[in-house]
C-alpha cells in the first residue's frame, strides 16, 4: 500500500524529461506525464488553488487578524505538537511492530498483520467515539486511570492517543518491506566484524531502514496535522486548551465565517506544506548518500 | 590458527544437515570443503563462525573450545557468497567498520585505521574505490571488498560461503587465482565451501568431500582426484563414465563385456559392482590392441579446448561412453563420425556394493 521505495533505480532518477530530441528507451513518457499532471491537478492542485485564491479576497488585516488570535495559534500549537509527539510514537511502536511481523514466525500473525490496516478502513469517527467512551471517567480504562488522576479524555494526551491510532498503519507499512528486503547476512556480516548487537543496529540495519521510517514518519504526521473526526469526540474541544486547528475551520465554517475558515486553513496547509518538504529533502539526502 | 571440529552433528526438522563430522585444519592451510548443494558444507561453515551453533560437538580454534561462542567474539572472517557489503557505507567505510565497533581501548587510533585499510585496498587491488559504494561496483570487485573488510579485523580465520559462485566465469577464475596467491602472502588459515569441483581442485591445499552431511573424504586435491575413496566422490570430481553390471571374479559384467579393473574397491564378494573410467582414461586405437578391447562407433566429435570428446556407440551398453582425447592422437587416426575403433577400458576403477549418489 504506502510502499517506500528508498532505492528507485538509477534511471528514472537520471531521466531528463524536458529534452525533447533525445529519444526515452522507456516508452510512454507523454502520456503518463499527462495524466500524471492531469490527475495531480483535478484531485490535488485545484482545490488547493481554490483556497489560496479564495484566501487573496480576504482583507490583509482581517487575513493577519484571524490567523494571529491567540484562540487560532492556540489550535495550530495544539495540532502542531500533538501531531509530532503522535508520529513519534508511531515511529517507534510501528517500528517495533514492522520489526515483529516481518521478524518472527508466531501464530496469529496474519490477523496481527491484517489488523494494522484497520484504522485506514475505519471511519475516524467511530475510532474518535470509541476512544471517548473508553477513556471517560466512567469507561474501562478512564475508571483505572481516574485512580491515579490521569484523564487523558477532554485533554492533549486524548488527542495524541487519537492521532497515534490513526497514523500508525503508515509507518508499519512502510518499514515493513524494507525490513524484509534485508538480507540477514548483513547483519551477520557486522556480527562477524565483531559489531555487537546494539552497534549492528545503529549503524547498519537503522541506516538501512531510516528514508523508509522517515517517510513512514511524514505520512503519519501530516495525516495527524489535518485528522478531524477521531479527534472532535475525545478533546472536548476546550477553547485554548484542546482546539486542533480543522476544528477552528469547522467552527467558523459553522458561523458562515468563510473568510476566515479559508484563512486558517491556508496558513495550515502553508505549515504542513514546508514541514513535508524539509521532511522530503532530508530524506532525499539521506539516500543520496549511499546511491 | 588450527581448527579443530569434534563430532559435530546438527539437525533440522526433517532432515540431518551434519552427522558426526570431525575434521582437523592446519595453520596456514587453504581447505574446500566440497560437496553438492544441501550436504551441509555451508551449514558447517556457519557454525565454525559462529552464526550457528551445532546440536552436539565441538569446534576448537588453536585449542580452545569455541563452541557456543557468539560471532561477534570470535574474531573468525566470513566472506559471504552475495558479498553482504554494508551499502549505505563507502568502499573505505566498509573495510573500517570491524575496526571501528570495538570497544574503545582496543580501537586503533584513527591514522591507524586508515592506514590499515588503505593498505588492505592495495592488498585486494580496490584501492581506487576508496569513496565509491557497493552499487558502483561490480560483483567482482566487492566480493574483493568483502574480502578486505574480512581481514581488517585480523581474523584468525578466514570463511569463505562459495565466495565466487555469484560472478561469471572469466572473473571466477580470475578471482580464483588472484585468491591463491594472496593466500600464499599472508597465509591466514581458511577454509571455503563449493559446489564447484575445478574450483576447490585449482585452488585448495587439501580437500574435503561431504555429501548429506558425512565426510566421504578428504586429502590432497591430487590424492582425492586421482585415489577417489569411493563412488561418490570419484563421481562428483569430474565427468565420469558408469558402468553398472554383476561381479565376477573381480571383473564387472555389463551385459556381454567383461570390464577389467585397474583398481578395485569394495568387498570381493558383493553381487552388483560398478566400473568406473574418466573419459581421459579410455584408450581407442584403430587396431585391435587387447583381448579385452570393446568395438564401437563414433556417433559424435566435439572440440572441446585442447582435447577432442568423442562420443562412442557400442552394442553392449546402452549408454553411450564419453572419451577424450588429445587433439594430436585424433588428427593421428584421422577420426571421422561412423567411424569404427576399438575402445578399452582397462583403467577402469570398480567399486563393489549397492550405491546410490
Amino acid at each position: 500500500m504506502f510502499r517506500a521505495s528508498p532505492l528507485p533505480d538509477k534511471q528514472t532518477r537520471t531521466m531528463l524529461p524536458f529534452k525533447r530530441n533525445r529519444r526515452q528507451i522507456l516508452p510512454g513518457f507523454g502520456l503518463s506525464m499527462g495524466y500524471t499532471v492531469f490527475y495531480l491537478s483535478a484531485i490535488v492542485i485545484v482545490p488547493l488553488a481554490t483556497l489560496v485564491a479564495g484566501s487573496f479576497r480576504i482583507a490583509p488585516d482581517l487575513f493577519v487578524n484571524t490567523v494571529t488570535s491567540p484562540r487560532v495559534l492556540a489550535s495550530y500549537r495544539l495540532s502542531l505538537s500533538t501531531a509530532l509527539i503522535a508520529a513519534m510514537f508511531n515511529a517507534f511502536f510501528g517500528f517495533l511492530t514492522a520489526w515483529t511481523l516481518v521478524r518472527y514466525r508466531f501464530p496469529g500473525r496474519k490477523v496481527l498483520d491484517a489488523l494494522v490496516d484497520l484504522p485506514f478502513a475505519l471511519p475516524t469517527a467511530v475510532a474518535g467515539i470509541c476512544f471517548a467512551t473508553l477513556y471517560s471517567p466512567v469507561g474501562w480504562v478512564g475508571q483505572f486511570l481516574g485512580r491515579f488522576d490521569i484523564q487523558l479524555i477532554n485533554a492533549p494526551s486524548g488527542i495524541v492517543i487519537a492521532l497515534i491510532f490513526i497514523g500508525f498503519p503508515f509507518v508499519v507499512r512502510t518499514v515493513q518491506p524494507v525490513l524484509a528486503e534485508l538480507e540477514p547476512e548483513i547483519e551477520e556480516a557486522a556480527h562477524s566484524l565483531g559489531a555487537s548487537r546494539w552497534q549492528a543496529f545503529r549503524r547498519i540495519l537503522l541506516p538501512h531502514i531510516f528514508p523508509a521510517l522517515l517517510t513512514g514518519v511524514t505520512l503519519s504526521f501530516a495525516r495527524a496535522i489535518g485528522e478531524y473526526g477521531s479527534v472532535i469526540f475525545i478533546a472536548g474541544n476546550l477553547p485554548f486548551r484542546t482546539e486542533i486547528a480543522p476544528l477552528m475551520i469547522m467552527s467558523k465554517l459553522d458561523q458562515f465565517d468563510y473568510d476566515g475558515a479559508a484563512a486558517v486553513a491556508l496558513v495550515l496547509l502553508l505549515i504542513s506544506f514546508s514541514m513535508l518538504l524539509v521532511l522530503n529533502s532530508v530524506q532525499r539526502w539521506q539516500e543520496k548518500a549511499y546511491r | 590458527m588450527s581448527i579443530e571440529i569434534k563430532h559435530v552433528t546438527k539437525r533440522y526438522a526433517g532432515y540431518t544437515a551434519l552427522d558426526n563430522i570431525s575434521l582437523n585444519v592446519d595453520t596456514g592451510d587453504l581447505v574446500a570443503l566440497l560437496g553438492p548443494s544441501g550436504c551441509g558444507k555451508t551449514t558447517l561453515l556457519r557454525i565454525i563462525a559462529g552464526l550457528d551453533t551445532p546440536d552436539s560437538g565441538s569446534i576448537f580454534l588453536e585449542e580452545r573450545d569455541t563452541t557456543g561462542i557468539p560471532a561477534r567474539e570470535k574474531n573468525v572472517g566470513f566472506v559471504f557468497q552475495h558479498y553482504a557489503l554494508f551499502r549505505h557505507l563507502n568502499v573505505f567505510d566498509n573495510v573500517a567498520f570491524g575496526l571501528r565497533v570495538r570497544p574503545s581501548q582496543t580501537r586503533p587510533s584513527k591514522n591507524e585505521i586508515r592506514d590499515r585499510v588503505v593498505y588492505l585496498l592495495k592488498l585486494v587491488q580496490m584501492e581506487w574505490a576508496v569513496k565509491r559504494y557497493p552499487s558502483q561496483l561490480s560483483g567482482g570487485q566487492r566480493q574483493r571488498v568483502a574480502l578486505a573488510r574480512a581481514l581488517a579485523v585480523n581474523p584468525k580465520v578466514l570463511l569463505l560461503d562459495e565466495p565466487f559462485s555469484a560472478l561469471d566465469a572469466k572473473v571466477r577464475q580470475e578471482l580464483r587465482r588472484w585468491l591463491r596467491k594472496l593466500h600464499d602472502d599472508i597465509h591466514v588459515t581458511s577454509i571455503f565451501v563449493t559446489h564447484d569441483q575445478e574450483e576447490a581442485l585449482e585452488l585448495a591445499d587439501r580437500i574435503v568431500v561431504i555429501n548429506k552431511g558425512r565426510i566421504e573424504q578428504q586429502g590432497s586435491p591430487q590424492e582425492v582426484y586421482d585415489h577417489p575413496a569411493n563412488a561418490f566422490v570419484y563421481n562428483f570430481l569430474g565427468n565420469v563414465n558408469v558402468f553398472h553390471g554383476r561381479l565376477r571374479d573381480g571383473k564387472v559384467l555389463v551385459g556381454d563385456h567383461l570390464i577389467e579393473a585397474g583398481k578395485r574397491i569394495g568387498h570381493h564378494e558383493a553381487e552388483h559392482g560398478q566400473a568406473f573410467i574418466r573419459p581421459h582414461e579410455i584408450g581407442i586405437s584403430r587396431i585391435r590392441s587387447g583381448k579385452n578391447d570393446i568395438v564401437g562407433f563414433i556417433r559424435d566429435i566435439r572440440l572441446m579446448g585442447g582435447q577432442i570428446g568423442l562420443e562412442l556407440e557400442t552394442a553392449g551398453f546402452d549408454k553411450p561412453i564419453e572419451a577424450e582425447i588429445p587433439r594430436e592422437t585424433w588428427r593421428n587416426l584421422e577420426l571421422s563420425r561412423g567411424d569404427e575403433v576399438f575402445i578399452t577400458l582397462d583403467r577402469a576403477t570398480v567399486f563393489t556394493g549397492d550405491y546410490v549418489i
